[in-house]
């Protein structure tokens, strides 16, 4: 018990006494774990409002359609099958043209009775339900296509009016609507180079006027679709009751509200990939910068680990008062992640347009406060094991000593350095001090810049083809927001990294610097070569990111989602090569001032202080 | 009519330093004159704290005076750019330091080419040079091993060999034998030695009186300020080992 007194105190003592170092650990696994739990809680956010729907409109547990009336018989039987309790229905549907102000979109026109059915009875947003010449538009269309109750539109040429917005459980808001007219249907962007039917409707939205209103607009009987919604005995069964063979010739097609319900968040599916991948991403870069930080500080704790050795602390004493110290500040940032990605959530959630209730009342289960956690840890543990153990084996009189750790050397790279001009014969030298400091800066922007390729990917699928993968255009915003949230996250830790890393390789180096100016070098000759010393992994990193990484990670992307590599557009090799450059400038601004200050420090103090 | 031949190869005059202010101040230099000529060593002795580093730190413009002039082969040192004070350093200056300070991760030959190549001379030059200083030193056969491999006195005989690396106007070695063993400063006073009979200025900051015995002039210093100053009959070659007590 006393031990673990000890360990807590001294990891807490330390943490006070750095605080600022404290902050910026703090902060590099915080990103990590707030776009983590923004993954994890975001689709149990878009549920909700799917649900509350449902509840609110007392949506079916299944929806059976027929194509046309000769295939009316297969719902009138299916009304009375086994485990049915209740059903509303048959109701007409038929395929038009809606027009309003200038604009023209598909729809499918459901005929409903005025009174309210017992299955299935929409809940009006705004304005009244159906009447003759009234029409009601489903949520989530009336926002894309700009209607509000009052407006004039027109329905294969014939005027009505808005009467109202509604929302309703029996199918996917627009612009995931099922299909429920004979002529198909084709959500997202219409495929190249295929001879598509005339009739088929692209992207349609949803309207219902009256039963009445809606045979008049058929141009035959024919025309004319069914749809019906059943409640079962047992909601849970409803997939089964969807996979079972009812055995009327395939006259009656089945949809279970599992299926509309995992149609209705596949945009939240998608956010939630691409935030999960950014968590990762963040989890990567936190690991890169937090080894160099954790490196950088147990470095300076070389003489209290020799104190606490001397004072009998066995090795695994003092890795465990390293390590908990890391520990500690993980478990804050899981909990702080975790409060800021939950609160963060209903930001990114799908637009409420088209469902029920704010999407922004996510709940924190307690899987995902293990998961945030667990990554958090294993981040800091990660970060902290190669340092801590390097520490708790060193000798104890060397610690007490104070003495820095060798720096390796790469042969071949210091013959390499004598036939560059100064600056970067000090560079490569600094570099190859530290080769796993070095390999952390690479990675750390070929993450950032894998991520810079996805997202110009991203961005140019959503700029250029609108209502791709069937997003509206409050989606394509939702999107927006995800991308923007992973950009700013992503360039900020990947800043941070650049900074912090500069800053060790100052400090490691002071002895180093000081003695090349007492040679000769010039402060400018010393500021430049710190810098450029991350500046040329900067360069091998952005290389690899934008030449390798990016396409890898976007190849991941696609093979987790099953998108279309073909249809997204590439970056072009200037779009890159901007990267590449965009990327060396940033670290070379990033790193000026530490390495400014590096390249100016006191000669002689340095010098001197190896003395002490 | 003054020459360049009488030109001091160093020239101090009122050389001032001081750090702090108020009552914390202190006057590590206050008020130094010194001329040091071509080929002369000279030592200068004097009890810790009494400012003979800070002085050669001066003198070889590492750090800057509070007040006062140097002259570094007749040309003022103290109001120089950095950079300038930098190039100055390259080519007229060479450091020899108690702690050695040389580059852990460079071998012997590299910390000696080190010099040269920041100097801008080609790799092949700078490489050819530093075998030759090693060879000067007795090093020859370790010049492919790390610092860590080598003994104190070898470090040592490393650190005054890139010293020598740019062919300085003039040396200056502070502390050299501080951290060496008997055996080592012999081995590092014969080497000052054969700079010395080369022709090599030197300026030896020490309290070790052995050391000081081996110069043309030994200067006294004490709390900033020269107390004293002797000239030797020209230094003890030939018999370094048993004036300084260091032989049987």
């Amino acid at each position: 018990m006393g031990r673990i007194v000890l360990v807590c105190r001294l990891a807490v003592r330390d943490l006070r006494r750095r605080r600022t170092e404290a902050v910026l650990l703090l902060l590099a696994v915080m990103a990590a774990t707030t776009t983590l739990t923004l993954g994890l809680v975001l689709r149990d956010a878009a549920s909700t409002p799917y649900q509350n729907t449902r509840a609110a409109t007392n949506g079916p547990d299944v929806v059976a359609g027929a194509w046309r009336s000769s295939e009316l018989f297969a719902l009138e039987e299916l009304a009375g099958a086994p485990g049915v309790t209740d059903h509303s229905g048959p109701y007409p549907v038929i395929a038009a043209k809606l027009q309003a102000a200038g604009r023209t979109s598909d729809v499918q026109v459901m005929g409903r009775d005025a009174a309210p059915a017992r299955v299935d009875q929409p809940e009006l947003v705004h304005g009244a339900w159906v009447s003759d010449g009234g029409a009601v538009v489903e949520a989530a269309f009336a926002t894309a296509f700009g209607v509000r109750v009052g407006d004039a539109v027109t329905l294969n040429g014939r005027p009505f009016r808005v009467a109202g917005v509604a929302v309703t459980a029996a199918m996917p808001p627009y612009p995931e609507s099922s299909c429920l007219v004979r002529t198909g249907c084709i959500n997202g962007p219409m495929p190249d180079g295929e001879d598509l039917p005339a009739a088929l409707l692209h992207n349609p939205g949803l309207v219902w006027l009256t039963q009445a209103d809606v045979r008049s607009l058929a141009p035959d009987p024919d025309a004319v679709s069914y749809v019906m919604n059943l409640k079962l005995a047992d909601p849970q069964q409803a997939q089964a009751f969807s996979d079972t063979d009812h055995g009327y010739g395939g006259a009656a097609r089945i949809q279970s509200w599992p299926e509309i319900l995992a149609e209705a968040t596949v945009l939240a599916r998608d956010s939630q990939i691409l935030l999960l991948i950014g968590a990762w991403l963040l989890g990567l870069l936190a690991v890169a910068g937090l080894s160099v930080l954790v490196g950088g500080r147990i470095a300076d704790q070389t003489r209290r680990v020799g104190l606490l050795k001397a004072a009998g602390g066995t090795p695994s004493l003092v890795a465990a008062v390293l390590l908990a110290e890391y520990v500690l500040v993980a478990v804050i940032a899981a909990a702080a992640g975790l409060a800021v990605g939950s609160l963060a959530a209903p930001l990114l959630a799908e637009s409420s347009a088209g469902l029920i209730g704010s999407a922004g009342t996510p709940s924190i289960t307690m899987s995902t406060i293990g998961v945030v956690t667990a990554v958090a840890v294993a981040v800091a543990v990660v970060a902290t094991a190669v340092p801590a153990v390097r520490a708790a084996r060193s000798s104890t009189v060397n610690a007490l000593n104070d003495s820095p750790r060798p720096p390796r050397r790469i042969g071949w790279l210091i013959a390499i350095s004598a036939r560059l001009p100064v600056p970067m014969l000090l560079a490569v030298r600094i570099a190859a001090r530290r080769p796993r400091r070095i390999v952390l800066g690479v990675v750390s922007i070929a993450v950032t810049v894998s991520g810079v390729y996805v997202l110009l990917v991203l961005d140019a699928f959503l700029t250029t083809q609108p209502l791709a993968g069937g997003y509206g255009e409050a989606q394509v915003a939702v999107l927006r927001h995800i991308l923007l949230v992973w950009t700013v996250i992503l360039l900020s830790l990947a800043a941070v990294n650049a900074i912090v890393i500069t800053w060790a390789t100052v400090l490691d180096n002071r002895h180093s610097s000081a003695l090349a100016r007492a040679l000769g070098a010039t402060p400018r000759e010393v500021s430049t070569a710190l810098a450029a010393a991350q500046v040329l992994p900067a360069l091998a990193g952005a290389l690899v990111g934008a030449f390798a990484g990016g396409f890898a990670l976007f190849g991941a992307i696609n093979a987790i989602t099953g998108g279309d590599r073909d249809r997204a557009t590439l970056p072009s090799l200037w779009q890159l090569l901007v990267v590449v450059l965009a990327t060396v400038v940033m670290v070379a601004v990033l790193t000026a001032v530490p390495a400014l200050l590096g390249g100016r420090r006191t000669v002689t103090e340095t010098l001197q202080a190896e003395l002490a | 009519m003054s020459n360049a031949a009488d030109t001091p190869v160093l020239r101090a005059r009122g050389l001032r330093k001081a750090y702090g202010k108020g009552e914390g101040l202190v006057r590590a230099v206050d008020g130094v004159d010194l001329d040091i000529a071509a080929g002369e060593t000279v030592a200068i002795m004097g009890p810790s704290g009494c400012g003979k580093s800070t002085l050669l730190h001066l003198l070889g413009g590492l750090d800057r005076p509070s007040a006062g002039e140097v002259l570094l082969h007749g040309r003022r040192i103290d109001d120089i750019s950095e950079k300038a004070l930098a190039r100055m350093r390259r080519t007229a200056v060479g450091f020899v330091f108690q702690s050695f300070h040389l580059m852990e991760e460079l071998t012997a030959i590299e910390n000696v080419e080190l010099s040269a190549l920041l100097a801008g001379r080609s790799p092949r030059a700078a490489r050819r040079r530093a075998a030759d200083l090693l060879d000067q030193v007795g090093l020859a056969d370790r010049a492919r091993f790390l610092p860590a491999a080598l003994s104190g006195g070898q470090r040592q005989r490393v650190a005054v060999a890139r010293a020598l690396s740019n062919e300085p106007l003039v040396v200056l070695a502070d502390e050299p034998t501080g951290n060496l063993d008997s055996a080592a400063t012999l081995d590092v006073l014969q080497l000052f030695e054969s700079l010395h009979k080369s022709g090599q200025t030197l300026v030896i900051v020490t309290h070790d009186a052995r050391i000081a015995a081996t110069a043309d002039r030994l200067i006294s210093m004490r709390d900033g300020v020269f107390v004293d100053e002797t000239r030797l009959t020209g230094g003890t070659t030939g018999q370094l080992g048993a004036l300084a007590g260091l032989e049987d």
